[in-house]
């Protein structure tokens, strides 16, 4: 990207007018370099060396490994616990991406031109956007423990046992992703009252005249055609953030009860630092990266079909 | 086609007024142009009109009926915006649709895939696809039936909007200035083309424009509009030649009228009789440009030196520098033997096409009356 930017005008300017001369394209690289450098040092070299470790059964700490081949991809196509990972992570994704796009819809909604409190109310919800997660998930196991956490204080009041929901193997992914969608709805708040403020009111004002008889048809008819490429970008994002949930499992439940909140990022964890399998842990992050790349580009697809289709 | 009345209409936004008590009756299938300069009040007016905006104070009837208590989707209006406002996910054909679509289906018809198989919807979407092809047909646009607005030059949106109105039959159409962002041979075409739907369509049009010309080209009635209020309404020919006021006399033709600020003596010498004039030394007089001759300086009571000549091909405009501030411009046939700059002429003007007016610029008729 960076690369692209630089060196494109400096190549149209001298291949539309005249041969291009040795300093300047010695100058061309010279523009070029530091932002290429810092790319392959913090993004390509990073990549090729997780690619190499997932094809040997390199130990951390070990002084000696070898070449293995596919051998550890192998292994994790057979291994229950990396599929229920993998499951466990969609499911956690599909749950976060909804809830947080559409709560963060509904709020974007309600604040717009919601006079003079808006914007007291726009940066409480952002609030756990930049609050540190770990920080948060210690709060949120106060507010969710089984004897005195506020949540069941608050359902006793209308008569629901008390219950622990991290260690339920039914309640503690749902715990998680409500977290998660906590954290998130913020961020896609924001994103979705720029957007809204981006829709000219005279669209509206002539849903109204073309006798769009209700506040549903006319969201229907201009603001969510409209917001298409704002929800498109929301759900790529919070798509990329949920499959890198990490620091909640960590904090909140290790992986428990009985792997139901097992997440790729926590799996991969736990095999290079706990059972130090860093080769595996490797080809973990190499299925990880991929899944990541489909996510980007099918968003890049789209965006491409819908310039296509205008 | 409706009658619209529009009673003692008061709005404004915080504290400014933008709207004084608005009056105007506009006939069934009437073409009636509110036109006046920039931040007058139109928009405002016409919006009040459509529903969309909500009057402080007075009445808006429509065919009889008090619709104030109606949203703008209930009143049975159709309205052009000045930016077109089309919706831009959807194709021409689509947009055409929307109000057939809204008022037609119900809910459930409306919902994309299920709902062209429900009962009765087969149906009712095929008929809403023959109104758009006739409309289509009828301006010309069949051919982009499936492109996008993003895909359309100004003029063609244009026409989309314009089938989108019409596509239903409303009891009136309301036009924000929509032809203000078109260019100016386009502008001509689609004034022409305006005015021959109105004849087509025999509704009623609410027309609203900055621009005097298209008012005056396509009109039965203008209102001119200054600060928040009418100041005249009446046939393009009357407010033209018969104006109430100086400002709707300024306002309209081009180029703008010549006014002149004239003592006793002066107004005397033009065959206005002052002294029947409440303040005789505080006049002012106003000439449409083809209203004066250039005659022999010698004995005129008015002349001027020569400083500017325009040549627009049908006609010679003469700029000559009087006593007033502003030179007077006079419209002479190009054929016609031409002044030259720095000469000195005589300046005749019709006595029946001489309009006067007090200081405050209200016409005084009592003084000339047209053909005194
Ligand atoms: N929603 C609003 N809030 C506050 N002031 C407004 C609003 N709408 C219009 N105004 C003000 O009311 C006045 C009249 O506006 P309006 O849009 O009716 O003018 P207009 O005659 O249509 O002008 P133009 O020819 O520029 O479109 C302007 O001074 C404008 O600033
Ligand atoms: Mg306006």
């Amino acid at each position: 990207m960076t690369e692209m930017s630089v060196s494109a005008p400096a190549d149209r300017s001298i291949a539309g007018e005249r041969p291009r001369r040795p300093h300047e394209e010695r100058a061309a690289w010279g523009l070029v370099g530091p932002a290429a450098t810092l790319i392959g040092l913090i993004l390509v070299v990073p990549l090729i060396v997780v690619v190499a470790l997932s094809l040997t059964d390199y130990q951390l700490g070990a002084k000696a490994w070898r070449f293995v081949g596919f051998a550890n991809y192998a292994d994790l196509a057979g291994d229950p616990v990396f599929w229920r990972s993998i499951a466990n992570t969609a499911l956690y994704a599909v749950a976060v991406v909804a809830g947080s796009t559409g709560l963060g819809l509904a709020v974007a909604l309600a604040l717009q031109g919601s006079g003079a409190l808006a914007p007291v109310w726009r940066t409480i919800f952002f609030l756990p956007v930049m609050a540190s997660l770990v920080a948060m998930a210690i709060v949120w196991e106060f507010m969710l423990h089984p004897t005195f956490g506020l949540v069941n204080a608050v359902l006793g009041l209308v008569g629901v046992a008390p219950m622990n929901w991290l260690q339920n193997g039914a309640t503690a992914l749902p715990a998680l992703a409500v977290i998660g969608v906590w954290q998130q709805f913020g961020f896609a708040m924001v994103l979705f009252l720029a957007g809204l403020s981006g829709i000219p009111t005279s669209l509206y004002d002539a849903a109204e005249m073309d006798g769009a008889p209700s506040a549903w048809a006319r969201f229907r008819l201009v603001t969510w055609p409209l917001l298409a490429p704002v929800t498109l970008f929301v759900v790529v994002i919070s798509t990329i953030r949920s499959f890198q949930v990490f620091d909640t499992v960590h904090a909140l439940t290790k992986g428990g009860p009985n792997k139901v909140t097992e997440v790729l990022l926590y799996t991969m964890y736990a095999e290079g630092f706990e059972f130090f399998r860093t080769g595996r842990a490797a080809a973990i992050a190499v299925v990880f990266v991929a899944a990541m790349l489909v996510v980007t580009l099918t968003k890049v697809l789209l965006v491409e079909k819908r310039i296509h289709a205008r | 086609m409706a009658r619209i009345e529009i009673d003692g209409i008061e709005k404004r936004f915080g504290r400014t007024p933008v709207l004084r008590g608005i009056d105007l009756d506009v006939a069934a299938g009437e073409f009636l142009s509110l036109v006046g300069p920039s931040g007058c009040g139109k928009s405002t007016l016409l919006r009040i009109v459509a529903g969309l905006t909500r009057e402080d104070r007075g009445a808006i009837r429509l065919a009889g009926e008090d619709v104030d208590h109606l949203a703008a989707r209930d009143r049975d209006l159709a309205m052009v915006f000045q930016n077109y406002a089309l919706y831009p996910h959807l194709t021409v054909a689509e947009n055409i649709a929307v109000p057939l679509v809204m008022r037609r289906l119900t809910t459930a018809q409306r919902l994309p895939l299920v709902g062209r198989h429900l009962s009765g919807s087969r149906a009712a979407h095929a008929a809403i696809a023959a109104d758009v092809a006739r409309v289509a047909e009828t301006l010309g646009i069949a051919a982009l039936a499936n492109r996008r607005p993003g895909e359309l030059s100004g003029g063609q949106r244009q026409r989309i909007a314009l089938g989108r109105a019409m596509v239903r039959r409303p009891k009136a159409f309301l036009m924000d200035e929509p032809l203000s962002n078109l260019d100016a041979k386009l502008r001509v075409e689609m004034r022409s083309e305006i005015a021959s739907l109105h004849r087509r369509l025999e509704t009623t049009f609410v027309y609203v424009t900055h621009d005097q010309a298209e008012a005056m080209t396509m009109s039965d009635r203008i209102a001119v509009m200054m600060d928040g209020a009418v100041l005249q309404v009446g046939t393009p020919d009357a407010v033209y030649a018969d104006p109430d006021d100086l400002r709707v006399a300024e306002f309209v033709g081009s180029p703008k009228i010549n006014v002149i600020t004239a003592d006793a003596a002066l107004a005397a010498a033009l065959g206005v009789d002052a002294t029947r004039a409440p303040d005789p030394d505080g006049l002012r007089l106003a000439f449409r440009t083809e209203a004066v001759r250039l005659v022999d300086p010698t004995g005129a009571a008015l002349a001027g030196r020569v400083v500017h000549l325009e040549n627009f091909g049908s006609d010679l405009m003469v700029h000559l520098a009087v006593a007033a501030a502003v030179p007077i411009v006079v419209r002479r046939d190009p054929h016609d033997p031409r002044p030259r700059i720095g000469e000195t002429w005589g300046l005749s003007i019709r006595p029946d096409r001489l309009l006067v007016f007090d200081a405050a610029g209200r016409r005084l008729r009592s003084v000339v009356g047209r053909g005194a």
